[in-house]
């Protein structure tokens, strides 16, 4: 994939996207971009709309306005395009715990028109890469969180993804689980050029120079570097930043 | 791969088709007791119900056969098409299982369209059908039980499009069912009611002779004609009106099945 880096330069382009279930505004007008060979932080609290975002991008809920580009392709008018541009990890799991940690990969390799051949290998590569090598015959269940966590993003890279989704990948992972994920991550964005949006609600696991993009009751409040955003706010670090745009008090319950 | 859809063009549906029937046949291999109470449900209604009720019906008559046939080869279709019904259910309570384990989404983010994901489930579930149904017949066969040879082989299409029938209703089922729970109630109010107001277990004229509404009733039912489209096609003959009113009704659960199904019920909340 390195050397492929003549398409275009924005990764995920969304544009006044709004959403609502029912009577619930879950979105509200959600502009944001992604560039490609960029790690850009999606921050907002628990409820904040971030999982509806992704539900959205990856067409599991339909957007009633605004437009979505996936490298230039449009959602809405080229689907097949957008989703076979980008990788997905969900929030929640979504491994076959029956089915081999290679068996998940061939099979998704598959839903994306990859052969059963060319499956095996790239998964083979993608296993060892993720420190799995060893345990392809194993069942999926037979996996830790964050070996789990390892595996959707291998699976999530089968195809060769321009753009990769995580949504809060680190939620019940311990300390050193969720260092080796945002470092791998990091180092395909560095070494590959791949762009990434990572929601998350912690405000540790957005690094120096990281774009990030404050989602908070389904508007976005501010899109900036970590350190364009924490000099706009006047404020001593990103955690109170982050509070004064939220408008919590600096007392008041902080996300962790 | 920023170019402009899936990889591997038109070929890459073939895979895509593929691999889907692969995973549910390793599904499939992975829960032996699915396997075996598919294929002990009907064995007992053969060699216990029908051996046992062979005393007092003996032999039937009706078409396609030639003569009166012993009743235990008369049921074997309707047997068949019980396979196929279970079997239609089956995959979409597997469609349900994927919900929760979060394999549905997976499937969903596929860049193929979403009718021809759906599309593949099904003939998912008809391969895992015809295979239960075919090692039925073999141990029928083994037991002298048996239907002249080349009918097993004008059986498979004709099974193909009862399975195709029988699964779209599964798939529409799962479209309206979001839980495993309601497996007690579809059992109750779709399996009982279309296997025994059917002719599956006895000739048309039979119940006609019992009860009109009886009679009335096994005509409306679409299952009837699934096990009259087989039971003429294992004896080498052709029923128009169960192939019509067969193709009809799998073409009109198919399309309610695609139209109603909402991929982000059940799939992803805010």
């Amino acid at each position: 994939m390195r050397g492929e880096k003549a398409g275009p330069e924005t990764a995920l382009e969304i544009t006044e996207l709004s959403h609502a279930f029912g009577a619930r505004t879950a979105l509200d007008s959600v502009s944001l971009s992604v560039p490609a060979g960029a790690f850009t932080a999606l921050l907002g609290l628990n409820g904040a709309g971030k999982t509806t975002l992704f539900s959205l991008v990856t067409r599991l809920h339909r957007s009633r306005s605004g437009s979505i580009r996936v490298l230039g392709h449009d959602l809405r008018r080229a689907p097949g395009a957008a989703l076979a541009a980008l990788g997905v990890v969900f929030q929640a799991r979504t491994l076959d715990p029956e089915l081999s940690l290679r068996q998940n990969l061939i099979y998704h390799a598959t839903l994306h028109g990859i052969g059963f051949a060319a499956a095996r290998r790239r998964a083979e590569g993608l296993l060892e890469q993720a420190g799995l090598g060893a345990r392809g015959n194993d069942k999926a269940r037979t996996l830790s969180g964050g070996q789990m966590r390892r595996l959707e993003i291998a699976r999530a890279l089968l195809h060769r993804p321009r753009l990769l989704l995580l949504d809060e990948p680190t939620v019940g992972l311990d300390l050193a689980a969720r260092q080796s994920l945002l470092s791998e991550v990091r180092r395909l964005v560095a070494e590959e050029g791949v762009g990434v949006l990572w929601a998350t609600h912690l405000i540790e696991e957005v690094g120096p120079g990281d774009r990030v993009v404050v989602l908070h009751r389904g508007r976005v409040l501010a899109r900036d570097t970590r350190e364009g955003l924490v000099a706009g706010q006047g404020a001593a670090d990103l955690a109170a930043a982050f509070r004064r745009l939220v408008g919590l008090s600096e007392t008041a319950e902080a996300p962790p | 791969m920023s170019g402009s859809g899936p990889e591997g063009g038109v070929a890459g549906y073939a895979v895509c088709l593929a691999g889907v029937v692969w995973r549910e046949g390793l599904r499939f291999l992975h829960q032996r007791g699915r396997f075996l109470s598919a294929l002990v449900r009907p064995l007992l209604w053969l060699f216990l119900f029908a051996l046992g009720l062979r005393a007092f019906v003996g032999e039937a008559e009706a078409p396609p056969y030639p003569g009166p046939v012993p009743y235990e080869l008369y049921i074997l279709p309707g047997l068949a098409a019980m396979i196929q019904l279970f079997a239609g259910l089956q995959s979409s309570l597997s469609m349900v299982y994927d919900r929760e384990i979060g394999a549905m989404r997976i499937l969903l983010v596929s860049p193929y369209p979403r009718w021809f994901l759906l599309l593949s489930k099904l003939v998912a579930g008809i391969a895992v059908s015809l295979l239960q149904v075919y090692a039925f017949l073999a141990i029928a066969w083994l037991a002298g039980i048996r239907a002249p040879g080349l009918g097993y082989l004008a059986l498979l299409p004709a099974a193909l499009l009862t399975g195709l029938m029988l699964g779209a209703l599964g798939l529409l089922l799962s479209s309206l069912f979001r839980q495993l729970e309601n497996f007690a109630t579809v059992m109750n109010f779709v399996i009982f009611p279309a296997f025994f107001a059917s002719s599956a277990l006895y000739p048309l004229e039979r119940v006609r002779e019992s009860s009109g509404l009886l009679y009335a009733l096994c005509l409306a039912n679409p299952f009837t004609h699934a096990v009259e489209l087989l039971r003429h096609a294992l004896h080498l003959g052709l029923d128009a009106g169960a192939l019509a009113v067969v193709a009809g009704t799998a073409a009109l659960f198919l399309a309610l099945a695609l139209w109603s199904y909402d991929p982000g019920r059940g799939v992803a909340r805010g």
